[in-house]
């Protein structure tokens, strides 16, 4: 009966190997070689040597990591949590009181900037945010004059497009979970002379809320390691005004061979996501008694 | 029974991924030899491509046994050095023969990605054809040289001469001081507000390009210097770096150079050679001496008009003192992997792609300034384009990177500097002094030198 139970695993060896291999060990190796000096070129590359915490008191006394941080935090709450959450959860709301066809047109629209590649979705964003762009375009028509969003306003420009980009991913975990709510508990409601804001606040919100909180996990690692959007518009300019943390890595790491000191910067971003990670789990694991 | 069958699925799968990974670290067989061969390639630079294919064809006839493996990387010039690099690191991946930046060739041969070549270029007759000073761009600290040149370069201003006539000013241009650049520019201007008088880059997104065709020709021309050859030592604190920083902030201020947020753009460059130079937008701009292989038949933006409408002049020193102008140098070379399994034939490979023909196409189709003395004499290559003679002449009041291990991320600071300036995030002075920090930062205070 043993034997057979552990027959039974062993068909998902492979699979965990699998993840051994590429998910845990770059992770593990990235936080080794954040204790390194390792370098893409110069002696550093030939043979790194352990510095210790050496990286990561550079860190904290280099002007861009803090406004990294900084960055990363704000684009990540107004992008993530307000933007694609709070416009995801409205779109889906409007959607279950419409008509099927205003409903299925608007869902379309929503979910095609989803899914386009990033590389295309940032593309798009550009040649929309460009000083000769699109928006400009418009409000040349309507005799405004736009400025150049990707050099005045790169962070909002960059919200905007990742909102953009996001939003339908909110908009279907709440389609669904939405028709999950009992009617007759509105409808009760209703008789009982509860305003729509009332319903919405007392009963549609917290019946819904572990698909929030489900929903506020996912989005908000999906956006902490936003990169090709970024890149592609603003390149993390100008005078790393748009410079995000994962935006510092690759620069760190790529662009000016400091291995070391990117991988470092990576562990910061990994711990981020943890820390999020575990404040969304204990938020759903309290509501379940 | 349904388990057992899919474990049975499951194993040959297993098994294929293992004999596949085992299979990448057998080492080629003796008799069928293969060469890969690294080199940058992008829409607007084919001529190495072509090079390389002519060589390709031409040693496989010479030697039947070996395939070259031509592996272009599409990229500019920042990526190129960081996937080389990246490809280096590993032996499975590390090419036999690469093509390599002179400032990278130090900090490179300390990493021990570069062949010490001295045993092979005393065999190689060919090696007496290059000039001396050019043989230098491969040398490495220890004395050895680890690179082959393909070529060299120099920086001077081009400008249009139908937009500076039309603004009433006389061509030939030669502007004697910094002040000379920029009353013409005010000029220029006044006349056609449409018009970018005198564009240099700044920020990182031009990279090595913002100090290469920009900074450093201002930086060289106030007798203040970025590295102390004698004392090895980095120069902070010099006042002619904040004047620098400041000429450029003067640029930017008064809209005599492009707006900053086309500065930053990494394609800046495409549109200087590509649209405002031939449609009469652009007056000057600093830029090298390869110019003319961007307009020339063949070349990424053909424009028949160049060889009247273009004037090249000498970067002025800030005052007109000796010795009057100032260029930059830098230019390619060619290199052996150390990792290399067939150093003897990929030297082999260097040296066909390096021989005199096809010197010579590359010099031409690039407009590079000969390295080997048989090329520099023969007379395509001076009637290539108009402006070899000038630019030759350059050399003259050239400077060298200092290429260091270090360099890259000085250069690095020095980018963010100028973005500071002309972004108006800082003033020169605060840039300067935070450019000093940086440096201390980076090579520590006993390699500094304060002036």
């Amino acid at each position: 009966m043993t034997i057979r139970r552990y027959l039974r695993l062993l068909p998902v060896v492979p699979s965990v190997l699998l993840l051994l291999l590429f998910l845990l060990a770059p992770v593990v190796w990235s936080f080794y070689a954040s204790f390194t000096n390792a370098a893409l070129s110069g002696r550093a590359a030939r043979d790194p040597q352990w510095v210790g915490l050496e990286n990561y008191v550079r860190m904290f006394s280099d002007d861009s990591f803090p406004l990294a941080a900084w960055l990363t935090v704000v684009f990540v709450a107004a992008s993530a949590v307000l933007g694609q959450n709070v416009l995801g959860l409205l779109i889906a709301l409007l959607m279950t009181r419409s008509r099927r066809a205003v409903s299925s047109w608007v869902g379309t629209v929503v979910v095609a900037a989803w899914v386009l590649p990033e590389i295309v979705a940032a593309f798009a964003a550009y040649a929309y945010f460009n000083r000769d762009g699109t928006l400009n375009q418009m409000l040349a028509f309507f005799g405004g004059q736009g400025p150049d969003w990707l050099y005045t306003f790169p962070l909002v420009a960059i919200i905007l497009a990742n909102t953009w980009r996001g939003t339908a991913f909110s908009m279907l975990v709440y389609r669904a979970a939405l028709a999950d709510v009992p009617q007759d508990v509105s409808e009760a409601a209703l008789m009982d002379g509860a305003q729509g804001w009332q319903r919405l606040a007392f009963i549609t919100l917290p019946l819904i809320r572990s698909s929030i909180a489900t929903n506020l996990m996912l989005i908000t690692l999906q956006t902490l390691a936003v990169f090709t959007l970024i890149w592609v518009m603003t390149a993390g300019g100008p005078a790393n005004a748009s410079t995000t943390l994962p935006v510092l890595a690759y620069q760190e790491a790529f662009k000016f061979g400091d291995i070391g000191y990117g991988t470092a910067v990576a562990s910061v971003l990994i711990v981020l996501g943890v820390v999020f990670g575990a404040v969304y789990v204990r938020l759903l694991r309290e509501q379940k008694p | 029974m349904r388990r057992p069958m899919r474990f049975a699925t499951v194993l040959p799968v297993v098994a294929a991924l293992l004999a596949a990974t085992a299979c990448s670290s057998t080492p080629p067989t003796a008799e069928n030899k293969t060469l890969k061969i690294v080199y940058q390639k992008s829409d607007s630079f084919t001529a190495l491509d072509a090079v390389m294919q002519d060589a390709k064809k031409e040693f496989e006839a010479a030697n039947s046994s070996v395939t070259v493996n031509l592996e272009p990387i599409q990229a500019n010039d920042d990526d190129y050095g960081t996937k080389l690099a990246l490809a280096q690191r590993s032996p499975d991946t590390a090419p036999d023969v690469f093509y390599e930046d002179t400032f990278k060739v130090r900090s490179d041969v300390d990493a021990g990605y570069l062949l010490k070549l001295d045993s092979y270029l005393e065999k190689w007759d060919d090696w007496s054809k290059f000039n001396e000073a050019a043989k230098e761009a491969g040398r490495a600290d220890d004395g050895s040289i680890y690179a082959v040149p393909l070529g060299t370069d120099t920086r001077a201003i081009w400008y249009n001469k139908a937009v500076l006539q039309k603004a009433g000013i006389q061509v030939p241009w030669q502007p004697k001081t910094w002040e000379d650049i920029l009353s013409t520019a005010r000029a220029i201007k006044a006349s056609d507000p449409t018009v970018i008088p005198f564009n240099m880059y700044a920020g990182k997104g031009t990279g090595e390009g913002t100090v290469m065709q920009s900074f450093y020709e201002l930086l060289y021309g106030t007798d203040s210097t970025l590295y102390d050859e004698k004392e090895k030592k980095w120069v902070v604190g010099s006042q002619g770096f904040t004047d620098s920083l400041a000429f450029l902030k003067t640029l930017y201020d008064e809209k005599l150079a492009v707006s900053p947020a086309e500065a930053l753009d990494a394609n800046v460059w495409k549109k200087v050679f590509g649209e405002w130079f031939p449609q009469g937008k652009l007056a000057a701009t600093v830029e090298g001496s390869y110019t003319p292989s961007f307009w020339q038949k063949g070349g990424a933006y053909e424009w028949a008009g160049y060889e009247q409408d273009m004037g090249v002049a000498m970067f002025p020193t800030r005052n007109g003192q000796e010795p009057g102008g100032v260029s930059m140098s830098g230019g390619w070379t060619l290199a052996v992997g150390a990792k290399s399994k067939n150093a003897e034939l990929a030297f082999k490979f260097l040296a066909t792609a390096l021989n005199k023909k096809n010197a010579l196409a590359f010099d031409v189709n690039n407009s590079q300034i000969a390295v080997r003395t048989d090329v520099a004499s023969e007379s395509s290559y001076l009637s290539a384009n108009p402006f070899v003679k000038d630019v030759s002449e350059l050399v003259k009041v050239t400077h060298y990177r200092p290429a260091t291990a270090d360099y890259p991320r000085i250069s690095t600071a020095v980018q963010v500097a100028t973005e500071s300036v002309i972004t108006g995030k800082q003033s020169p002075e605060d840039a300067a002094a935070e450019y000093d920090a940086t440096v201390r930062k980076l090579v520590g205070d006993d390699k500094v030198l304060e002036r």
